[in-house]
């Protein structure tokens, strides 16, 4: 007798070896291992990081090891690991504007205190393959004898933001603490809603898949939303962690954590009530993740049109758009449990159509028209 | 057979705790959406994260646990939901359902009735039943409280306009106490008529919308229609290929190359 098919446990089991195998590929070839990866995978880390919500660079590599180099099923294994670890404090407010920078630009002003600082960065370099880079094992690293290489390592003085220059002059909106302070909305332990707060749209920003927040980015640029940006500045370093135990009552320094962070500057015609100045668009990310931070800040003032009077016509001004489908472990989960049997809810379907398509052959054969069968015939 | 680094059934118990939360005012308002601050599984979300973390929350050591997926007890996702099951807490499993205290589900209500103090879990995707017509869940929500639902006749009134019938074979809306109006998920409209007035409870999680929501036992389910075109289930011409029946709803299988044929009673019924 036909067997319809059916997974026993012995073909999942049959599944993981599989799995293990094409993981770990040739095995003559040398293991990776996860300090490799942490370092010299750096980006690919910073992304998981920053989407799976867990500061952990060791972590991170590991599961970018365990999931073959997928870095949404990478995103998904912190995601899972970190989503039962208990809430012990909060950390006190990041201040970006003390981080030791990396790097630092500014498309909005040629000079600036602080100056701009290139740092690491693709964005200079040809985008030719680099074939000495094949060559495994014996390429030497870095060129250590070039001469600007000994000042470009000496650690630089913190640098005031761009954006807390031109609001001096008023130019650029304040965006002030709430009253009372409150503690930000938790996206990991409530579930979203909306109308949602700034603080559960800047977190569910910064979880979100980068590719999709790129997109929504990129179509505020094509006519899909009233938006003319500058980048304000974008900064990329370590800023100190610190938090003060209820039972101590100060402050103590957790370690440095590096992030790149990007404000992005809006013309704002004004209103009634607000004179003419500049908005603001905010993106943070964990490590060097400078497509996911100017995204973001795109995607962040695009969504506060409503808030400005400004006409809501496209996707990226949209919350319940943008913030229901943003997150890569929701909608891979969905797209992809389509591979789940639907035998039954497909053999309810079979069903309709065939007894449709019945209904009308009856319906051509006996059509000679006597009198028009309405719907409730 | 229980993974001892592993907590008892997963979650910590602080979340537990937040779920059952959530169960107790699902139950006390049958069909209303209660969210909840679901969280990220082990599972991917879509493929029964929701349905797990109602298990979890209620499952203790002596608790019997069936899953069925399609009906049946062996495909790959039941498989895989039940193992995670034994290895987070040890209990026994069945795919007896008389037996089983707690069955967790995807797509079908099992077909041997159910009976007081048996809890039926079902795995959910999509949790509003008008969001494939409004897909605000600001505007939804409203609906919901103003019990505003001509959204939905309209559209069944559409279906017998166009096509003569409604054409909603599976996640066929009802109406659950004369209150809410519910999406069952996604089992074929041939089981809805057993929610009604059902002995044991039904709690129904989905956990990628982060929404859980319940029919209290012995709860009126009535599913939508119109005085002269009443709700009405899939009927078959013939009986089952293999066991004659005539009161199950029936698979297809394809038996050769051409496309042949022929019904079978669905495994729901026939593991019992």
């Amino acid at each position: 007798m036909y067997v319809a098919v059916k997974g026993g446990e012995t073909a999942i089991l049959n599944s993981y070896r599989l799995l293990a195998e094409q993981r770990r590929g040739d095995l003559a070839i040398a293991e990776l291992s996860v300090e490799q990866i942490s370092q010299q995978l750096r980006l690919a880390v910073d992304r998981v990081m920053t989407e799976g919500s867990v500061y952990d660079p060791e972590l991170a590599a590991l599961a970018i090891k365990q999931s073959a180099g997928d870095l949404v099923e990478a995103i998904f294994l912190l995601r899972a690991y970190r989503a039962t670890l208990p809430r012990l404090a909060y950390t006190e407010t990041i201040d970006t504007g003390r981080m030791v920078l990396s790097r630092r630009v500014s498309a909005t002003f040629k000079d600036l205190p602080g100056g701009q600082l290139l740092g690491p960065t693709y964005d200079y370099t040809q985008r030719l393959l680099d074939f000495s880079l094949l060559a495994t094992g014996v390429h030497p690293g870095p060129d250590t004898l070039c001469a600007a290489s000994a000042s470009a390592s000496a650690p630089l003085e913190a640098a005031p933001r761009v954006i807390d220059l031109l609001n001096h002059e008023g130019l650029v909106e304040e965006q002030a603490v709430p009253e009372g302070d409150p503690e930000p909305f938790d996206l990991t332990r409530q579930p979203l809603r909306f109308p949602a707060d700034r603080s559960a749209r800047l977190q569910n920003l910064a979880r979100a898949d980068e590719g999709f927040l790129l997109a929504m980015a990129y179509s505020t640029q094509r006519g899909y939303a009233e938006s003319h940006p500058f980048v304000g500045e974008i900064r990329f370093g370590t800023v100190e962690l610190c938090l003060v135990p209820e039972e101590l009552g100060f402050e103590i320094s957790l370690g440095d954590i590096a992030v790149t962070e990007c404000q992005m500057v809006n013309q704002f015609k004004g209103s009634h009530t607000e004179p003419p100045q500049f908005t603001r668009g905010y993106g943070l990310a964990f490590g060097h993740s400078e497509r996911k931070a100017m995204a973001m800040s795109l995607v962040d003032r695009a969504l506060r049109a409503q808030e400005l009077g400004e006409e809501v016509t496209a996707p990226a001004q949209m919350p319940e758009f943008v913030m229901s489908h943003s997150d890569s472990l929701e909608s891979s989960g969905f797209v992809q449990h389509l591979k789940l049997p639907h035998y039954v809810d497909f053999q309810s379907e079979l069903e309709l159509v065939r007894k449709m398509r019945k209904a009308m052959a009856q319906q051509d054969k006996g059509a000679q028209p006597k009198e028009e069968e309405g719907p409730h015939a | 057979m229980r993974d001892l680094h592993i907590h008892f059934a997963y979650l910590d118990e602080r979340t537990k705790r937040m779920i059952r939360r959530a169960i107790l005012k699902a139950v006390a308002i049958p069909g209303y959406q209660v969210p909840f601050g679901s969280r990220e599984m082990p599972l991917p979300y879509g493929w029964g994260t929701g349905g797990i973390q109602v298990t979890a929350s209620i499952i203790g050591t002596d608790d019997l646990l069936k899953v069925i997926d399609q009906g049946s007890d062996d495909t790959v996702n039941a498989v895989n939901i039940r193992r995670f099951f034994q290895r987070t807490t040890g209990v026994e499993v069945t795919t007896d359902t008389t037996a089983a205290s707690i069955i967790q589900t995807r797509h079908r209500i099992p077909e041997t009735p159910l009976r007081e103090g048996q809890i039926l879990v079902y795995q959910v995707p999509v949790p509003e039943p008008m969001q494939h017509l409004e897909p605000l869940e600001v505007e939804t929500r409203k609906l919901h409280a103003l019990q505003e639902y001509g959204l939905m006749h309209v559209n069944l009134y559409e279906d017998l306009a166009h096509f003569g019938q409604i054409a909603t074979t599976y996640d066929y809306p009802v109406l659950v106490n004369g209150r809410y109006i519910m999406a069952p998920s996604p089992i074929p409209k041939f089981d809805n008529p057993k929610m009604h007035m059902n002995p044991a409870l039904q709690l129904f999680g989905a956990g990628r919308e982060k929404r859980i929501y319940a029919v209290p036992p012995y709860t009126s389910v009535e599913s939508l229609g119109f005085e002269d075109h009443p709700f009405s289930i899939q009927r078959w011409e013939q009986p089952c290929g293999i066991c004659g029946a005539r009161d199950s709803f029936l698979d297809e299988v394809i038996t050769d190359d051409q496309g042949g044929r022929r019904s079978s009673a669905d495994i729901a019924r026939s593991v019992t």
